[in-house]
């Protein structure tokens, strides 16, 4: 992040020079070496395999871990595991793509894998085998580009409405249903340091995650931003802001910020995701919360949440036998069982209908969570590789609307324009 | 980045303080005795060009290959389509002029380019002065001016990111240091939005970059000031010429070169800022901190058009690059005088 150096820019060519050509060589010597170094990780043994992720947290890695190496030693495979901080992902991914050494397992954030997929890096996952018969449609979707499966998502994530019950009990309030209610509610359990809600208007993609849920169950559609559905939404968000019923540092707040003030009891209510569930019972034992499905514009109205989560892919390395096994080890990694067992971990909810219906009932605490993404939708469905620019132009005319006041419906047009 | 900045810093130290102490007989003894030398050499022949260059070859090389190379690959990348599958494709067709147009039509350009201007003015002055104003107030001898002296670069000392993430608390809003300490000395009655209003956040940033180069211009402006001689200012005394009089006709002329270098280093350094406006507002919020170098960052790393990014560098690269003709003009003119 701090480096702004062109990944480009790497000393792949050596400038002719007339120099002696022993001298040259032995001032090269080193930086072949090196360069040999980095990019001959991935030996020739077809059994042994190269996974790339960005489970870093226990709460994340130890299950991934264990998943892998029990389907692993069942199919007689091995493999390597590397953990990427979650924000350099997609520059490794470029940089590996550029030396082709692509792994042979490849987790990415969903909304990246369009993009991915269109530039040829991925291998079609039909072709061994693998079919998303029995998952939720909306999460079989996550993996598709253009009718063709390139990634599957064992466990899914989406977000909905946390809320600190003591705090909403001492008001006399339940849990707001409609952004009418929530209004009202937001400005009840509002003062004394305390917000009535938080939420994450960041300029950045967690920004248009959160804000996806208020849009499209206003009817809103990414396909066209200057509709009144829409710039409604945005609205909703914009009166919360001068109620004062939010703080306007929301427009700094990543998702993670946001829970922190409602960890420390500066927010009633928290537009949140079930990752979340792990640290509130570690950092604030004692903070009492529920969860309901996120509010919509009037009763009766349907809550669409955006599908969160990160799918698997098999990269297309060029090494036939080694896709093939890469396939085998994410075909048994992402079976009914593991789905389960990963999303009771990292409480997630599976992708395979069935299985999210069996995962409910053992985890009543993430029912709310099922109910949510039964409903959800895949950010990238309509648009593919074209999501990115869009969810851009929707954080930007959200963070003019939320800072400078802009009309919602002028800044939504300007952002229809910025894509069109 | 961060390093890299702080190094050269160091540079600019080094080069500086030498320059200003050094008496003006030692420099023309040194350029009468050059021209005796290169006869000589030449003599020699074949095998002494050889040496020669054997000697410089380990910097040009380092040179060509961490400078030149990244330089022109930027500059061709600036005309061709390179984006996220030219990674994997290897394909990025030459498209002419048109990364530049649409970088430079965005409206988003001319805001940061504005704010690159502001941000940059700010910074400067308001470094320049508090610098120049310590740097006179640390030139009285008191006890415990050296210890004072050297915890004035700790902010110099503290990794940019550190940095900016400390100051994201104190410019909270709701419970930041800053709005807090403001309110309780009856100075505000409302928390500002530092970094959450369009208003003042290219506000708050030039306020954090001006902590952040202090001690850079006040190192460099201490040491120009101790290559000032004691006696000048015995005998202004004698003349009449005590304080902002001294200031004025003493201090200021002789101080002149030391000035210059610092004001153009502070410009090329400044310009191209980066980690800290990320750290900081990430150039939000609604664009009101973009610069050229965070938009260009944003376009290459998060919208992976590599191509306009580079177009948009190569725009910041010619600007620095023109005050660092000026700032080697002035080195040039400074030595002479020196």
């Amino acid at each position: 992040m701090t480096s702004i150096a062109k990944p480009g820019a790497r000393p792949e060519r050596i400038p002719p020079l007339r120099l002696p050509r022993r001298a040259l060589g032995a001032l090269l010597a080193p930086a072949a070496l090196g360069l040999a170094g980095c990019g001959s990780s991935s030996s020739s043994d077809p059994t042994s395999l190269r996974i790339v992720d960005y489970y870093n947290t226990p709460a994340d890695d130890v299950v991934i871990e264990e998943t892998f190496t029990k389907s692993a030693k069942d199919l007689g495979l091995t493999y390597s595991r590397e953990k990427v901080p979650g924000d350099q992902l997609i520059p490794k991914v470029l940089q590996m793509g550029s030396s082709k050494t692509l792994p042979d397992i490849l987790m990415l954030d969903n909304p990246d894998l369009p993009q991915l997929a269109a530039s040829g890096a991925l291998a079609p996952l039909e072709q061994y085998g693998f079919s998303t018969a029995g998952f939720t449609p909306s999460i079989a979707d996550l993996g598709m580009l253009d009718g063709t499966l390139y990634a599957i998502a064992p466990t899914v994530n989406t977000i909905a409405l946390f809320f600190n019950v003591p705090m909403l009990e001492k008001a006399g309030i339940d849990p707001p249903t409609t952004w009418e209610e929530t209004r009202e509610a937001a400005r009840a359990l509002t003062g004394d340091g305390t917000y009535g809600i938080a939420f994450s208007a960041i300029a950045t993609y967690e920004g248009t995650f959160q804000f996806m849920p208020f849009m499209w169950s206003n009817g809103g559609d990414e396909k066209d931003l200057a509709t009144p559905e829409v710039a409604g939404a945005a609205e909703f968000w914009s009166q919360l802001l001068q109620d004062g019923s939010a703080s306007r540092s929301v427009v700094n707040w990543g998702q993670g910020d946001a829970m922190d003030q409602f960890k420390a009891g500066k927010a009633a209510m928290v537009v949140n995701g079930p990752w979340n569930i792990a640290g509130l019972a570690a950092d604030t034992p004692d903070l009492e919360w529920d969860v309901v499905t996120l509010p919509v514009p009037r009763s009766g109205a349907e809550s669409i949440a955006p599908l969160g989560g990160e799918v698997w892919t098999v990269p297309a390395t060029g090494d036939e036998e080694k896709q093939r096994n890469a396939a085998k080890l994410l075909r048994a990694f992402v079976a009914p069982e593991n789905q389960l067992r990963m999303g009771t971990a990292r409480s997630t909810i599976p992708g395979h209908a069935a299985t999210a219906e069996q995962f409910a009932s053992e985890h009543p605490d993430l029912a709310t969570f099922v109910e949510q993404v039964s409903t959800a939708r895949a950010r990238t469905g309509e648009l593919g590789p074209e999501w990115p620019r869009t969810a851009k132009a929707i954080y930007t005319a959200n963070q003019e609307v939320l800072v400078d006041d802009t009309d919602p419906a002028k800044a939504f047009d300007e952002a229809a324009r910025t894509v069109s | 980045m961060t390093s890299t900045s702080t190094a050269s810093s160091a540079d600019g130290l080094t080069a500086v303080g030498p320059r200003g102490n050094r008496p003006a007989p030692r420099a023309s003894t040194a350029d009468g005795a050059s021209p005796a030398r290169p006869g000589r050499r030449r003599r020699r022949g074949g095998e002494g060009f050889l040496v020669r260059y054997a000697f410089i070859a380990p910097a040009v090389l380092y040179l060509l290959l961490f400078y030149g190379y990244p330089i022109v690959k930027n500059v061709v990348m600036s005309f061709q389509a390179y984006d996220f599958s030219t990674f994997f494709n290897g394909s990025a067709p030459f498209v002419g002029l048109d990364n530049y147009a649409t970088a430079l039509s965005n409206p988003i350009f001319l805001k940061a380019l504005a704010n690159t201007g502001l941000f940059t003015v700010g910074s400067i002055i308001g470094q320049f002065v508090i610098g120049l104003g310590l740097s006179l107030y640390f030139r009285k001898h008191f006890p415990l001016s050296g210890v004072l002296r050297s915890l004035l670069l700790l902010p110099w000392l503290l990794p940019m990111i550190v940095s900016a993430a400390v100051w994201r608390w104190i410019l909270e809003q709701d419970s930041g240091v800053l709005n807090r300490f403001l309110e309780s000395i009856g100075l505000i009655s409302a928390p500002i939005g530092w970094l959450t209003s369009s208003d003042t956040a290219l506000v708050a940033v030039i306020m954090v970059n001006i902590w952040l180069g202090i001690p850079f211009n006040v190192a460099l402006l201490y040491s120009g000031l101790q290559a000032i001689p004691e006696e000048l200012y015995e005998a202004g005394q004698l003349d009449g010429a005590t304080g902002w009089k001294s200031f004025r006709h003493i201090t200021l002329p002789l101080l002149r070169p030391v000035v210059s270098v610092v004001l153009l280093l502070g410009v090329i350094y400044t310009i191209k800022v980066l980690d800290l406006i990320i750290g900081l507002t990430g150039g939000g919020p609604a664009n009101a901190t973009q610069t050229l170098a965070t938009r260009s960052y944003e376009l290459s790393f998060l919208e992976f058009d590599f191509g306009q990014g580079a177009a948009l560098s190569n725009v910041l690269i010619l600007i620095a690059l023109l005050f660092s003709v000026v700032y080697l003009r002035a080195n040039a003119r400074a030595a002479k005088n020196g």
